[in-house]
């Protein structure tokens, strides 16, 4: 089958690959029908994430039909046939934190739990298509994958609503609801998401969704500001403006958003002094993460309010505002996304017509292009927001 | 076990390198200690903790009897009755299951059972044990029995979590490696970290008994490999075993047991 193939920093390839097998009992396989490239997945690109092995399949935002299962998956949750959407994260189901809607917390998923656990004193749950310390496994930019625990993580979808409009569940999604529900949010909240990314996007729309009164919305290329204009906030292009958290209390009466939310992670980009010491210090290797948002956010958030961390942080961060943190009593709320707590209700929410995910979409093409759209979407070319690959399709760009 | 027993414990294997009888007292005072609390409870866990803190302190008797001595203690939590990981545990065959240096465990009746460990390079080596204790839902523990190629002494003790957490397991190995090079390279395998090789082991048995199988990635499709995994697969902690197939193991020890 044709996968795409972490070969180096920056060297994406897609290459033939045998077809993934059952290994466990409780595994499936899943011919994938649409699978997309994450902005976490150019952390990989990027060379910054470490146990990552050459030759390993990345994407972990896929769906398809099930084609084959196990002897221990219950026929009754799923069979061959189905048609899922595959959470990115892996989950076993029947560990404490599974029985308390900890998903993303499960303890069996990943079988290189003790690299993980040097990191952060325990592990999180298995990943597709991400680092081994995070389980290895092989990730949904292909054209067949194997599902482990396939009775617990994919969510059936009825035919009759196109892939595009579901595909965001397996992340993007409830990662974005995860981050705005994180946010606390009580009526007249005003809520400021730095990133406006597709994880951004669905936060502001999560955001209004769950009560936000008003949502501000920060980046710096104007055609992503623009997506989130639509979506109602207001916005601010950082670059434009001289100093972002006294424009933050400027707009709130000098109280503050009552949240922030830092939908952008470990690869922030910013300006000023730190922005050139970080930038130095991750390219030395001596500072895995490049934090500016996250201070930005705890220097920007009211008294008592709630900072909520959506977007990916890998290892260390140097110069956290703890002095801020503590003081203001903020409550910082992150996880990756509970994935099997919201899959459900969201895909109601689209059925129900309240909210439309295929409008994050800017570029279709067949999975032959996926290595130059790595390119495209790390440099923010050609307006693009977000990728969805199609495994099965020959030759050109579909256009958007 | 008390917090103080844990210290105890620990203290002892921080010293073990430099003070190899450091593991003998601390286990006979324990051991004595846990004995002691036991009796003085005059319930039936009592009595539990009285053997189990007995057979500690046997184990550390026999300890220093023996030139050297590799320890390996972990705890862990199951999302189970300790009765159903008494049952999984008791049934000895089980073990190879999880733990990855068995190859077979074979009951041969009379309480006794025949051991075979995997070494480095496919060696083997062959032991005979007995069950030296047994208490339903509670403790188990085990010896080999004289003429082994290896020693292995251990107890696995079972209690209930707090806040009906499911259980939680001690486990406490005691290896006496032969001399020899077949001894040497397997005390080299353990040596370098038997708590980790236990804590692993500990894990797997957690997961198949939570969700009946064993994570795995082993096997599993890729594009091409650089020189640098096979370095980080030699490197692996977690696969001492080197020239073994590790889910060829894991898969033998199922088929044996299904």
């Amino acid at each position: 089958m044709k996968a795409v193939c972490w070969m180096g920093t920056e060297k994406m390839s897609v290459e033939n690959v045998p077809d993934p097998t059952i290994l466990n009992p409780r595994d499936a396989i899943v011919r994938i029908t649409s699978t997309c490239i994450c902005g976490s997945d150019l952390h990989l690109y990027d060379g910054l994430m470490p146990t990552l092995e050459q030759g390993d399949i990345l994407g972990h935002e896929f769906m398809g039909e099930v084609v084959e299962v196990g002897a221990g998956v219950n026929r009754e949750k799923l069979k061959v046939g189905d048609r899922v959407v595959v959470p990115f994260t892996i989950a076993c189901g029947n560990c404490f934190f599974c029985q308390q809607q900890l998903w993303s917390c499960c303890d069996n998923s990943n079988p290189n739990y003790w690299m993980a656990e040097k990191l952060m004193g325990y592990s999180p749950s298995g990943l597709f298509g991400y680092t081994h310390m995070l389980g290895g496994y092989a990730g949904g930019q292909a054209q067949y994958a194997r599902v482990p625990y396939a009775d617990v993580g994919p969510l059936k979808i009825p035919d009759g609503i196109p892939d595009e409009q579901v595909v965001f569940l397996s992340d993007i999604f409830p990662t974005g609801y995860m981050g705005a529900e994180n946010c606390n949010i009580k009526p007249g909240d005003t809520i400021a998401i730095w990133g406006c990314g597709p994880v951004g996007l669905f936060a502001i729309r999560s955001a209004f969704l769950l009560g936000a009164e008003r949502v501000i919305a920060i980046d710096r290329f104007d055609y992503r500001l623009k997506r989130a204009e639509d979506a109602g906030a207001e916005i601010i292009n950082y670059e434009e403006v001289d100093d972002v958290v006294q424009l933050l209390k400027d707009m709130t009466g000098n109280i503050g958003p009552d949240a922030c939310l830092d939908a952008v992670g470990m690869e922030a980009h910013y300006t000023g002094p730190m922005w050139a010491l970080d930038r130095t210090k991750q390219v030395l290797r001596m500072q895995p993460d490049r934090p500016g948002v996250l201070r930005e956010a705890i220097i920007a958030c009211r008294k008592g309010g709630t900072v909520s961390v959506p977007g990916v942080y890998g290892g260390f961060i140097d110069k956290m505002p703890m002095g801020a943190y503590m003081n203001k009593g903020i409550t910082m709320k992150t996880g990756q996304t509970h994935m099997m707590r919201y899959m459900k209700p969201l895909l109601e929410l689209i059925q129900g017509g309240k909210i439309d995910p295929s409008f994050v979409v800017s570029h279709r093409v067949p999975i032959d292009k996926a290595p130059e759209m790595y390119k495209v979407f790390r440099d923010k070319q050609d307006h693009c927001t977000k990728v969805v690959l199609d495994p099965w399709a020959n030759g050109a760009s579909i256009a958007a | 076990m008390s917090e103080a027993a844990r210290i105890h414990l620990e203290n002892a294997e921080s010293r073990q390198h430099r003070l190899s009888t450091a593991f003998r007292w601390s286990a006979l005072i324990t051991g004595g200690a846990l004995a002691v609390t036991g009796l003085s409870r005059r319930s039936k866990s009592g009595v539990a903790l009285a053997a189990g803190g007995g057979l500690l302190s046997w184990l550390g008797a026999q300890a220093g009897t023996q030139q050297r001595e590799l320890i390996a203690r972990s705890s862990i939590q199951l999302n189970c009755s300790p009765e159903q990981a008494y049952e999984f545990w008791s049934q000895i065959e089980n073990l190879p299951l999880f733990m990855r240096h068995l190859e077979s465990v074979v009951l041969s009746g009379d309480n006794q059972s025949h051991w075979v460990a995997i070494g480095p390079l496919g060696k083997r080596l062959h032991w005979t044990a007995e069950i030296a204790f047994d208490r339903q839902g509670d403790v188990i523990a085990w010896r080999s029995l004289p003429d082994s190629e290896i020693y292995v002494d251990g107890v696995v003790k079972f209690r209930k979590a707090l806040g009906n957490r499911g259980t939680i397991i001690n486990v406490f190995v005691v290896y006496q490696p032969p001399a020899g090079s077949i001894g040497n390279a397997f005390a080299k395998m353990l040596g370098k970290d038997p708590n980790f090789m236990m804590r692993q082991d500990l894990r797997r048995l957690k997961a198949l008994i939570e969700t009946g199988e064993i994570p795995t990635i082993e096997g599993q499709t890729h594009g091409p490999r650089s020189g640098a995994t096979a370095v980080a697969r030699v490197l692996n902690p977690d696969d001492p075993i080197k020239g073994q197939g590790k889910i060829t193991e894991i898969a033998d020890a199922r088929r044996r047991a299904s």
